[in-house]
């Protein structure tokens, strides 16, 4: 053991990196959350978190985290499930994985052209005899655009459990006379679970804290945790309640990942979702 | 394997469509010489003509390169040797610490991440500018590597070490001679994630950037906040192109060296 127990040279910038981007980030967060635009310490930005006026925020960045992570496994579920199905199934996913890797911009960019005002979705719509609507700065369209977003990180977890699941089980629950909804309510959904926790794990968190598109798409309507977090460093400069904001959405991050379970192997490649 | 019900393809179909049709739908208004996203007048290179005239925007184009080029390359040197060391660790407690702080950055969300920075930089009083946006980048990416190098460790036997050190060879020739080859496929993808990282981060950059110095993405999202631009356009046909290309060659070379990894290894 005595030889071992010398610390190689070449692991100190590694842990350089350890202490000063991941520790002392998340340090300072805690500690900025504690000070007043003074720089005093204080517990106001604590009691303000808790004030109607960010309660609500925080209630409706949830609510909307929630709509757009269900919306998501309910369009991406099918999705997985009949892609291995298909004949090159490993080609299609990867077909399904490109759009993710577009820049976020250019995807919400390209929708304040499709929801314009004289764009193709109100062109549809004038089509079927209404008149232009309003969709661009709504709830509707931040809520589409980040389903669109979110969809492939919805459908690799989903695939990759689905894909996991030995045919034999399928067709033993079959020969035993398990319908083919009994089939998939007691045997491939249990078995695919892994994949939609870590779907919702990969969607989830990143909804709550997105801000470019609720600044893009949805004008200044829909405000998320992260649009909040922004505001406060960038716009307001008010560090301090940025930095509570910041602290909460940590808190909330981290009772998510322990509600949905250890992030599944083998997830984390194209886990691109921020 | 049953065949697909027509149910599945019209499904199937409809999600692929609306998955491409924004991003075909932006490509196809690049060519349209009336200003706007509505109404395609005629066929135009106008668009594209402009971006390569912007000089400003080349810069842009350029110093997005060089950060991601910059940052792929040291995450990947920093990423690799903080796996071995992490493979190293024979205290098991020690070792799962390290592992969890590794997957910190990864899964905390982008405003968490540029914020805290911020204030990192702020505090050590680091000019925000190209160094801070290069040194957020090299830090985001570090797990990453980390990630994607240590299964291939994982798998490797220790035997192989020790045969190296009973022929007599130093730890350094152990490290460049049989570690590093083993591991390869591993780093040669954790240093295309870090590029793909670099090129598509949008949030960190934001907040870490100062006046003087933009990225690709930066600079989009202020041309968009002021309104529709064929010019972006224009920009988001030529950067998709650039992205295919780099996720279908990085698909097929992992598909070869995967064919070629054949000998001696355990694949299936």
């Amino acid at each position: 053991m005595t030889n071992r127990s010398s610390r190689p040279w070449y692991l100190a910038p590694y842990y350089i990196w350890i202490v000063l981007f991941v520790i002392a980030p998340i340090a300072l967060v805690v500690y900025f959350s504690f000070l007043d635009l003074a720089g005093d310490f204080t517990l106001e930005n604590y009691a303000n978190f808790f004030s109607s006026t960010y309660f609500r925020m925080t209630l409706s960045s949830f609510w909307y985290a929630f709509l757009i992570t269900l919306i998501s496994v309910l369009i991406a579920y099918p999705t997985a499930y009949w892609l291995t199905k298909t004949k090159h199934k490993q080609l299609w996913l990867l077909l399904i994985i490109i759009p993710s890797w577009i820049n976020l911009l250019l995807k919400a960019y390209a929708f304040i052209g499709i929801f314009g005002l004289y764009g193709p979705a109100n062109q549809l719509i004038q089509f079927f005899g209404a008149g232009p609507l309003q969709i661009l700065f709504t709830d509707f369209s931040f809520i589409f655009v980040a389903v669109y977003i979110f969809i492939p990180f919805m459908v690799l977890p989903i695939f990759n459990s689905l894909d996991k699941i030995n045919p034999a089980l399928i067709d033993a629950s079959r020969d035993l006379g398990a319908s083919q909804w009994t089939t998939f309510r007691r045997v491939i959904f249990p078995l695919a679970i892994n994949g939609v926790k870590s779907g919702v794990q990969a969607v989830f968190i990143p909804a709550l804290s997105l801000f470019v598109i609720t600044r893009l798409i949805a004008g200044n309507k829909v405000i998320t945790l992260g649009t909040a977090i922004e505001q406060q460093f960038l716009v307001t400069q008010n560090w301090g309640m940025g930095s509570t904001i910041a602290v909460f959405l940590i808190l909330f991050m981290i009772i998510i990942m322990l509600l949905t379970g250890p992030k599944e192997k083998g997830g984390a490649l194209n886990g691109k979702a921020k | 394997m049953a065949k697909l019900s027509k149910l599945a393809k019209i499904y199937l179909a409809l999600v692929f469509f609306i998955l491409y049709a924004p991003i075909f739908y932006l490509i196809f208004y690049s060519f349209n010489s009336g200003g706007t996203m509505t109404g395609f007048e005629d066929f135009t290179w106008e668009h594209y003509a402009a971006v390569f005239n912007d000089t400003r925007l080349l810069i842009i184009v350029l110093n997005t390169v060089i950060v991601a080029l910059l940052s792929a390359l040291i995450s990947t040197a920093i990423g690799v040797l903080g796996a071995i060391g992490i493979i190293f660790l024979r205290n098991r407690k020690m070792r799962n610490a390290v592992l969890s702080l590794n997957t910190v950055l990864i899964v905390s969300p982008d405003v968490i991440i540029g914020a805290s920075f911020l204030i990192l930089f702020t505090m050590v009083g680091v000019k925000l500018g190209f160094a801070s946006v290069l040194v957020s980048h090299i830090a985001f990416s570090i797990p990453i590597v980390v990630i994607m190098v240590l299964p291939k460790l994982q798998e490797m036997s220790s035997s192989l070490i020790d045969a190296a050190t009973d022929l007599g060879a130093s730890p350094r020739d152990i490290l460049t001679r049989v570690i590093i080859p083993y591991i390869k496929p591993g780093i040669f993808a954790g240093f295309f994630l870090a590029l793909t990282y670099s090129l598509d981060d949008f949030a960190v950059t934001f907040f870490v950037t100062g006046n003087g110095f933009a990225t690709l993405s930066v600079e989009i999202y202020s041309m968009a906040r002021a309104g529709i631009t064929l010019t972006i356009n224009a920009l988001s046909a030529l950067i998709f192109v650039v992205t295919l290309g780099l996720v279908l060659g990085y698909y097929f070379f992992n598909q070869r060296s995967a064919a070629n990894a054949g000998t001696g290894g355990t694949r299936p």
